[in-house]
């Protein structure tokens, strides 16, 4: 580079420092190429992470949730806006800090495990709810603040609402967020945390058709976390509405008859199987579950010990008892065991061994045959007729109307019940079946656990002249994009093999407990609608010899009390069971609530309901 | 236009020249292009990267003209030039503090004209003809440098005053290159200078670190209150991400995330760095630092075998205000330095920055075409 042909003075320093210059131009470019080295390769992963929560954030957009209706059309459970307060950890600089800038301006619960949970929170991007449903002076407290409050977020959403509270609650069930335990199943695969599921009851069991498809929201967000412009929107695919079986008034009528009681009522039309009313007591709120924060309403109803999250017309087993001689008369004829019209003779109790198994009543029925058996409800026939069949027959029968197994209704965690036989104790307990344990089982007692639904389905079987059904309590599902009804298959069918004849002599039987004076049930007689039924009173506890259990036993060891009953007489269109817990005699405590659902539903205009009832707690209007 | 000049003097060194400040104008226009697409042009707005082309027409022909003024001609022009620049500071000076706090522009009909510009050629200008007027001997003192740092001062203040930091700190940058080579009489001087100068970028960050954020937003604000202090660090971690993100081949043309969801600021001018990085990525650094680098050697080329001092400092001063704009760009994008709104050399859009940039290589090109000719 000597090319030089007019030196300047002093070149050679200049020339130097020309040099110098561009020296030091590139040793600062090298420098940035090292930082820009830096950036893009060695910290890449974390600027690409940046990036891309940066640009946008995908936003699940939750479609409503169908609505559920009863048979005629009103809304049992529907969707109401609620405006929910939600923090995003990742758009908050000190998320301890904008909490109690919050906590000045609104009430919030429970602020420490908030913020708890919001500083561990791993996805910063994943919302933690702070409060729901706010009240207007709320959201605008908020709002006004908003600058101040950088990651706080309202968001409208809809929410569950049960129209009639606890009405029909365990039918119905109620929705919380996904638990961790649940997203582990495969039935929730794709599922996030903070996802709303159906937990119960119809929400649960028909939750894929319901819940609808989510969609999602590509959002530009600003630095605030604040969206400024929707980028693109997947829409959410709506759930589809659902028409239960369940007539809204009947199940009205039902709750109130039971009153504070615990226990279930169960109607089924047993033409077609479908449950008309499903009730069980104590009900929850499914509104109060609904909320986000379930656990701090979920954890007093699971310790509460009256168990009212418990569905007892599925999930409650309880010994038949006297309901049972339904099962033994139709095994008696069956077998031919003993002529409709062989008596015995009952004095009250019956020896067997060193053990005197005693009647109800105690100074015994007389000749009973087998009419009389039933209408009286005597158990002393019935320990005679079991001792002489078996338990293993027994078992028979009573499988073949249902009892022992699921009845393969819709509703989760349905309990099978237990018919015992001697096979079963051998296998479950290790023991040979003791003969004295079938007289027991002959009255519904022993080791004979049922629930009411199952006894619903039994009591209809009878009514129906010999069709066993699957119960059925969705009628149709509405599509919400086209509109069409898609109808619900009928419920599955299965003969009772049991002759016609044996069916009438019992139908027969059980007119006569509710319509003749010597009845169980007399003191029920409708004068609106003659039905037919079956009264019983199931021990809690063995009672010795020598107790006498009508005297001031404590509520827990009292009796529960049955009623199965049908109505009316020809071509019944509505079977009713109900059950109290600890209520006592059946004829006192069930049947009575039994004739008035049966009168609601088969004569509601009838002027009925006569004014002994107490003034109920929950005024529950039905309206669309 | 090129046809204009004396061709068959160019040297090989002249054609890659022209090739990389092409190539360089290539990358502006794409950038530009996929950071303003997006938004459709009406009949009334031409698309940027259309404008940018024609700026770079006109710039073109600047340089031409440049390259074909005898750089002596330019010189001589320096004193009237610098006091007429000087007058029209204080005239912005004066309409801009009635209208508002930071007015740069000076509107003639419908020619909006922005004073700084000349003030940057006329500095250059001025300082490097009274060095070459003025021949420092065995180097400067303090006394040879006082005349010279008066005449900075003078623009230099009112250009703060407007306020335009950026535009301050090219004037200074130019003063420091022309010292620089001219070189200080004692030699610890210049090792001193040197050094310094060296670790600037690095014992600032360190100073600048060490202050409290408010002391930061202060001084910021003091030397440029049209920068919004908030806003600051805010474009700062949007343009490492957008840097960041685009790993060793970068995102592709217009699938800049960052730059296309509009988290990035001033994205056709201040941040078209930030841009084009997300958009190449280390690769496209590496190849737009490799063409800047060239045009710098080219420049200290020219500077190399200039005929005259006054050519050596010329040249030198442009190199320097060139790279003083590239690399505080750069800087301020790859967050090494705060935050100061200059533009990119020929890359980031802005007629007047464009035409005066090719207007100073224009005069590089005629100190190098002027190297042989014996008489002026």
């Amino acid at each position: 580079m000597k090319e030089r042909y007019f030196p300047v003075e002093e070149n050679s320093e200049i020339q130097t420092r020309v040099y110098l210059f561009f020296g030091f131009i590139i040793t600062i470019l090298a420098l940035y190429l090292i930082r820009a080295y830096d950036l893009q390769i060695n910290q890449k992963a974390y600027f690409e992470g940046l990036a891309e929560n940066n640009r946008m954030r995908i936003v699940s957009v939750m479609p409503s949730r169908g609505i559920i209706f009863d048979r005629h059309g009103i809304a049992l459970v529907n969707n109401i806006p609620s405006f929910n307060l939600y923090a995003v950890r990742g758009d908050m600089a000190d998320p301890s800090a904008v909490l109690d800038r919050l906590s000045t301006f609104i009430l919030i619960e429970d602020i420490d495990r908030i913020r708890k949970e919001l500083l561990l929170k791993k996805e910063p991007l994943v919302l933690t709810k702070i409060k729901e449903n706010l009240s207007l002076s709320e959201i605008a407290k908020v709002e006004g603040h908003s600058s101040d409050l950088p990651g706080i977020k309202i968001t409208a959403e809809l929410r569950r609402n049960a129209v009639y509270g606890k009405l029909a609650a365990h039918s119905v069930g109620y929705v919380g967020e996904v638990s961790k335990a649940q997203l582990k199943l495969e039935r929730y695969r794709g599922f996030r945390q903070g996802d709303r599921v159906g937990q119960s009851g119809i929400e649960q069991a028909y939750d894929s058709t319901i819940r609808g498809v989510p969609g999602k929201k590509w959002v530009e967000v600003n630095v605030m976390g604040q969206e400024l412009n929707v980028l693109r929107e997947e829409k959410p695919v709506e759930g589809d509405d659902i028409f239960l079986t369940l007539d809204l008034k009947l199940q009205k009528v039902a709750e109130e008859a039971l009153g504070e009681e615990a226990g279930s009522v169960v109607a089924i039309d047993p033409v077609n199987g479908e449950v008309l009313a499903l009730v069980s007591r104590p009900a929850f709120d499914p509104n109060s579950l609904s909320e986000g924060i379930s656990t701090r309403t979920l954890l007093p109803l699971l310790n509460d010990k009256s168990r009212p999250l418990m569905n007892r017309s599925i999930q409650g087993q309880y010994p038949p008892g006297s309901t049972f001689k339904i099962i033994m008369g139709a095994a008696i004829l069956e077998t031919k065991e003993a002529d409709p019209s062989y008596s015995i003779r009952c004095n009250g109790f019956m020896q067997f061994g060193n053990r005197a198994f005693r009647d109800w009543k105690k100074e015994g029925h007389g000749s009973v045959d087998f009419r009389r058996s039933i209408v009286e409800s005597c158990d002393v026939y019935y320990y005679q007729m079991g001792n002489r069949m078996g338990v293993d027959t027994i078992a028979k029968f009573a499988n073949l109307f249902g009892f022992g197994k699921r009845t393969g209704f819709l509703l989760a965690s349905e309990k099978p019940g237990l018919i015992p036989s001697t096979a079963w104790k051998k296998k479950r307990l290790k023991e040979p079946w003791y003969p004295g344990e079938t007289l027991s089982v002959s009255i519904g007692q022993g080791y004979v656990l049922v629930t009411p639904l199952q006894m619903g389905m039994m009591i209809s079987a009878v009514a129906n002249d010999g069709t066993l059904y699957t119960p059925k309590m969705i009628q149709k599902v509405r599509s919400r994009r086209t509109g069409v009804n898609q109808d619900e298959p009928p419920a599955k069918a299965t003969p009772v093999e049991i002759s016609k004849e044996t069916l009438g002599l019992l139908r027969s039987a059980l007119t006569d407990v509710v319509q003749t004076p010597q009845g169980t049930a007399f003191r029920s007689k409708s004068e609106f609608v003659p039905f037919a039924g079956k009264t019983g009173t199931a021990q809690v506890v063995v009672i010795k010899k020598g107790d006498d259990r009508k005297k001031k036993l404590a509520k827990e060891i009292n009796d529960h009390a049955w009623f199965v009953s049908y109505a009316p007489l020809e071509k019944p269109k509505i079977a009713v069971v109900v059950l109290v817990e600890h209520g006592g005699h059946g004829g006192s405590a069930a049947a009575p609530i039994a004739k008035k659902v049966i009168e609601a539903y088969l004569v509601p205009d009838a002027p009925t309901h006569p004014a002994e009832t107490s003034p109920k707690a929950n005024p529950v209007t039905v309206e669309g | 236009m090129l046809s204009m000049l004396p061709q068959k003097r160019f040297d090989l060194l002249d054609w890659f020249f022209f090739g990389a400040l092409f190539a360089i104008f290539g990358i502006s226009l794409l950038t530009i292009y996929s950071v303003t697409s997006s938004t459709p042009p009406s009949f009334s707005n031409m698309p940027l990267y259309l404008k940018q082309f024609f700026w770079i027409l006109l710039g073109m022909v600047v340089f031409t003209v440049f390259a074909t003024i005898d750089y002596h001609e330019s010189a001589r022009f320096a004193y009237p030039l610098y006091f007429l620049s000087v007058f029209l500071l204080l005239v912005v000076l004066v309409l801009g503090r009635e209208i508002n706090g930071a007015q740069r522009w000076i509107s003639i009909g419908t020619l909006n004209f922005q004073p700084s510009e000349l003030t940057k050629v006329s500095t250059l200008l001025l300082l490097a003809k009274y060095f070459s007027d003025h021949p420092p001997g065995k180097g400067l003192n303090i006394q040879k440098l006082a005349i010279p740092c008066a005449l900075l001062l003078v623009p230099m203040i009112l250009v703060l005053k407007q306020p335009d930091l950026g535009t301050a700190l090219a004037i200074l940058s130019i003063f420091f290159s022309i010292v620089f080579v001219i070189g200080f009489r004692s030699k610890f001087l210049i090792y001193f200078l040197l050094l310094s100068l060296m670790i600037v970028p690095f014992i600032g960050q360190v100073l600048w670190g060490g202050l409290k954020q408010y002391q930061k937003d202060r001084i910021i604000t003091f030397l440029n209150p049209a920068n919004d202090p908030m806003g600051t660090g805010w474009h700062i971690i949007q343009s490492k991400i957008a840097i960041g993100s685009a790993g060793f081949w970068g995102k592709g043309l217009g699938d800049g995330t960052q730059s296309q969801l509009k988290f990035l600021p001033e994205r056709a001018t201040d941040f078209i760095f930030a841009v084009f990085s997300e958009e190449w990525g280390f690769m496209g650094i590496v190849v737009l630092f490799s063409l800047f680098a060239f045009l710098c050697w080219w420049g200290i080329d020219v500077a190399h075998k200039a005929k005259d001092l006054l050519g050596v400092l010329i040249a030198v001063g442009i190199v320097g205000i060139l790279s003083f704009y590239f690399l505080v760009n750069a800087g301020m994008a790859l967050a090494v330095l705060p935050v100061v709104g200059v533009p990119l050399p020929f890359v980031s859009y802005g007629g007047s920055a464009m035409v005066t940039n090719l207007g100073l290589l224009g005069l590089l090109l005629n100190i190098k075409l002027k190297r042989f000719v014996l008489f002026h």
